[in-house]
């Protein structure tokens, strides 16, 4: 009877944890877009992104969670194809941070910081963000991953897993959004 | 009468409870019961609520005179910084979270909160932002750029020490804790709830908090977000709020009223549900128009969210942006008017008991009027453009927050009081805290009215000695002074009747609500049998079987 109970608890829990996440990430945009009319000395999106590069990075991103969800399919059913999908979905994530430090070393050559001018700012503090939370949504998957094949979680083993593979969706609809408003609309 | 199941409650938290296990202070500090944890915070808040309350005593005792020297001007920014971000983030808003924390689980029959340990942890953090916020000062140096902390002022140029970094550091780690807490109260209320009690019979304190978790969860993100950006400007030369690289000092005022203005309400919307729960049972009536008091509860968190601009009238936003503010804010006065019609309604026709609670209960209605009406005024562009930045502006936002929370939060502690310690607070003494309350209270800030509309700008550290100044200036000193006296009296009357009060049993006001069916102190599992709720009164139920709420067609 208990174990029900504690998932209703949780799912919420998260949900609204993501709904207040979400809040926080719509201002780091709001303050994104808000620097855009303005008159920028030195770069801008339009010169400094390559949106197509990033592009690719995003497909990966993105089919992380198609993975993820695959894993969540065979959490009970297959212990071997569930260590598959999960290694899958964290190696996914670990080109996408590799693509996000690529991009930002290339930028940095360009002399193009979070202290350069607001574009820099509002850039680096957006995607630095999110890059802080795929980071964590990684170690998250590493340590699930470990309690599951250890069998340290017994029956609470679906409820950990909605609730990380919630933050991992939900991180992949900020990059939508980062990506949409950062890379499609102002470096078009 | 069919026994009621006690909320299941997971079999983790049974083992988290041990607090009885350990002996003296560590009872406390490694408590995660939802009780121990609220007195904490409620003690806590007290603290902070006095060394608040000397700060303002200092800056009273400054403008006592025109031309005073008692102190110099950086003093007094520092504080009018601290006394603003005590009083709203570590008084105010802990103080309402505190009663939360201990009457939600009870008003809703359940046994604890839903993360016992999340909500130690929103303890702690709420702590230890309080001492990052006065570490400052051992650091060597308060902030001293105001609550509200407005770009390019508190950016590096103007601010050079590190007062500002420890001031958003601080109410970061208190906003993560707040939100935490938040989160923990709606799945308290979504999920715990005793068999029966149904949204249309919760009590309206857990309807508003239940509100104000939504406003919690959506508006201090706001604020992190901005003191994120404040820090990268000052720690990693960030231009988010400089004009010289391209930053807009507008956009800080933009984002933090975005949570500006919901945190008004998340300081009153808590205080609105104590006094839906004090006005019905001293009137001895159920309240009036329940769903129109839960219904415009709902309308105001929705409105909070459309009005943030109007903080930022003097700003030149254009006049469409004006005119939508202004509208939003004047509109917001309708649900709140709503309100207040339903609490006089209730009280209309009842056998009306003046206890200290419902004394406070009462001032409340009158005190808070007369803020939300200059609040109003305010909505007014012309009149904004006049008045900002006058001491109207301060005597407005005193007698919302402390004429409506305030007295909010003191009609709560005379009235629960006796169910936290088993004994009631001394009613003589009640009497005269109330009264050199409202003396003190009315003392101080309506003159600032007056002060304000001669045109004295606030938070300035003194002022030349014009017709009439000096006069009202010492006025507000004097009752500041009232003021500060009958807090002793407060303290005095928790200290003394905490050991030597009367002793309370389980129901002393004869309530409706289940945190009174319980005994008083709570044991730690909350109830041994949750009564059946029926209706929104399960007490008077259960004590009226023949005329019970249920047994009539209109009730839900």
């Amino acid at each position: 009877m208990s174990k029900p109970l504690l998932e209703v608890k949780i799912r919420l829990a998260v949900v609204l944890f993501l709904v207040s996440e979400f809040f926080f990430f719509v201002f780091l945009i709001v303050a994104y877009i808000y620097s855009q009319p303005s008159e920028i000395q030195g770069p801008t999106a339009q010169s400094s992104l390559v949106p197509w590069k990033t592009g690719i990075y995003t497909v990966v991103l993105l089919s992380s969670s198609v993975t993820i969800f695959m894993a969540e399919r065979t959490l009970v059913s297959s212990r071997k194809r569930f260590t598959a999908w999960m290694a899958a979905t964290i190696l996914l994530g670990a080109v996408f941070l590799f693509g996000e430090m690529r991009e930002y070393s290339g930028l940095l050559h360009k002399d193009i910081s979070i202290s350069r001018n607001l574009f820099g700012s509002t850039y680096f503090t957006l995607t630095g963000f999110h890059a802080i939370h795929v980071t964590l949504g990684l170690l998250m998957l590493l340590t699930l991953l470990a309690l599951v094949l250890s069998e340290k979680l017994g029956e609470k083993r679906e409820t950990s897993f909605k609730a990380i593979s919630y933050y991992w969706h939900f991180v992949d609809i900020v990059w939508i959004m980062v990506f949409s408003v950062v890379y499609l609309w102002s470096a078009r | 009468m069919s026994t009621s199941e006690i909320p299941i409650v997971p079999s983790e938290i049974d083992k988290l409870q041990r607090f009885q296990e350990h002996a003296g202070m560590l009872k406390w500090l490694a408590s995660v019961d939802h009780k121990q944890i609220a007195v904490m915070y409620m003690l806590t808040s007290l603290f902070f609520f006095l060394v608040g309350g000397i700060e303002a005593l200092l800056m009273r005792w400054q403008l006592a005179r025109p031309e005073n020297r008692f102190m110099g001007p950086e003093t007094y920014n520092q504080l009018f910084t601290l006394h603003g971000t005590t009083m709203i983030f570590l008084v105010a808003v802990p103080a309402l979270l505190a009663f939360g924390n201990y009457f939600i689980p009870l008003q809703i029959g359940a046994r604890d909160i839903a993360f016992p340990r999340l909500n130690a942890m929103s303890y702690w953090l709420f702590v230890f932002g309080g001492v990052l916020l006065y570490g400052s000062i051992l650091a060597g140096n308060a902030p001293d750029m105001g609550w509200f902390s407005y770009a390019p002022l508190s950016e590096k140029p103007y601010s050079s020490l590190g007062g500002v970094d420890y001031w958003a550091l601080g109410l970061l780690v208190i906003g993560i804790g707040t939100v935490a807490t938040a989160i923990n109260f709606l799945v308290t209320i979504a999920t715990l709830r005793a068999p029966g009690m149904s949204f249309k019979r919760l009590p309206l304190f857990t309807w508003m908090s239940a509100v104000n978790s939504f406003l919690i969860i959506i508006a201090f993100p706001a604020l992190n977000s901005a003191l994120f950006m404040l820090l990268i400007d000052r720690n990693l030369h960030g231009r988010f709020f400089t004009p010289d690289g391209g930053g807009s000092p507008i956009l800080w005022q933009h984002i933090f009223w975005n949570f500006g203005h919901p945190e008004v309400y998340i300081m009153i919307l808590p205080a609105f549900g104590i006094i839906s729960e004090v006005i019905p049972v001293f009137s001895r009536q159920p309240i009036f128009g329940y769903e129109f008091v839960a219904g415009s509860t709902v309308a105001i968190g929705l409105l909070s969210f459309a009005v943030w601009a109007h903080h930022m009238f003097a700003t030149g936003m254009g006049h469409d942006v004006d005119v939508f503010f202004a509208a939003g804010s004047a509109l917001i006065a309708v649900p709140t008017g709503i309100k207040i019609f339903n609490w006089i309604a209730t009280m209309w026709g009842g056998k009306i008991r003046f206890t200290t609670a419902m004394q406070f209960a009462s001032a409340f209605l009158i005190e808070f009027t007369i803020g939300g009406l200059s609040g109003v005024i305010f909505a007014v562009v012309p009149m904004d453009w006049q008045l900002t930045d006058t001491y109207v502006i301060v005597a407005h936002i005193h007698y919302v927050l402390f004429g409506g929370t305030l007295f909010g939060l003191f009609a709560g502690t005379y009235y629960w009081f006796p169910k936290i310690t088993g004994r009631l607070l001394n009613e003589r003494l009640g009497k005269w805290h109330f009264w050199l309350t409202v003396v003190g209270f009315n003392a101080t800030f309506f003159v600032q009215h007056l002060l304000g509309f001669r045109g004295m700008t606030r938070r300035v550290w003194t002022y030349p000695d014009l017709p009439g100044w000096g006069l009202l200036n010492m006025i507000s000193t004097v009752g500041a002074f009232i003021l500060g006296g009958s807090m002793l009296i407060l303290l005095w009357n928790i200290y003394r009747s905490r050991t030597h009060g009367e002793r309370a049993g389980d129901n002393p006001w004869q309530a409706w609500t289940l945190e009174w069916a319980t005994t008083s102190p709570p044991p730690p599992y909350n109830f041994a049998e949750v009564p059946p709720v029926h209706s929104r009164r399960p007490l008077w139920d259960l004590h009226h079987p023949d005329d019970a709420d249920w047994m009539r067609e209109d009730q839900p």
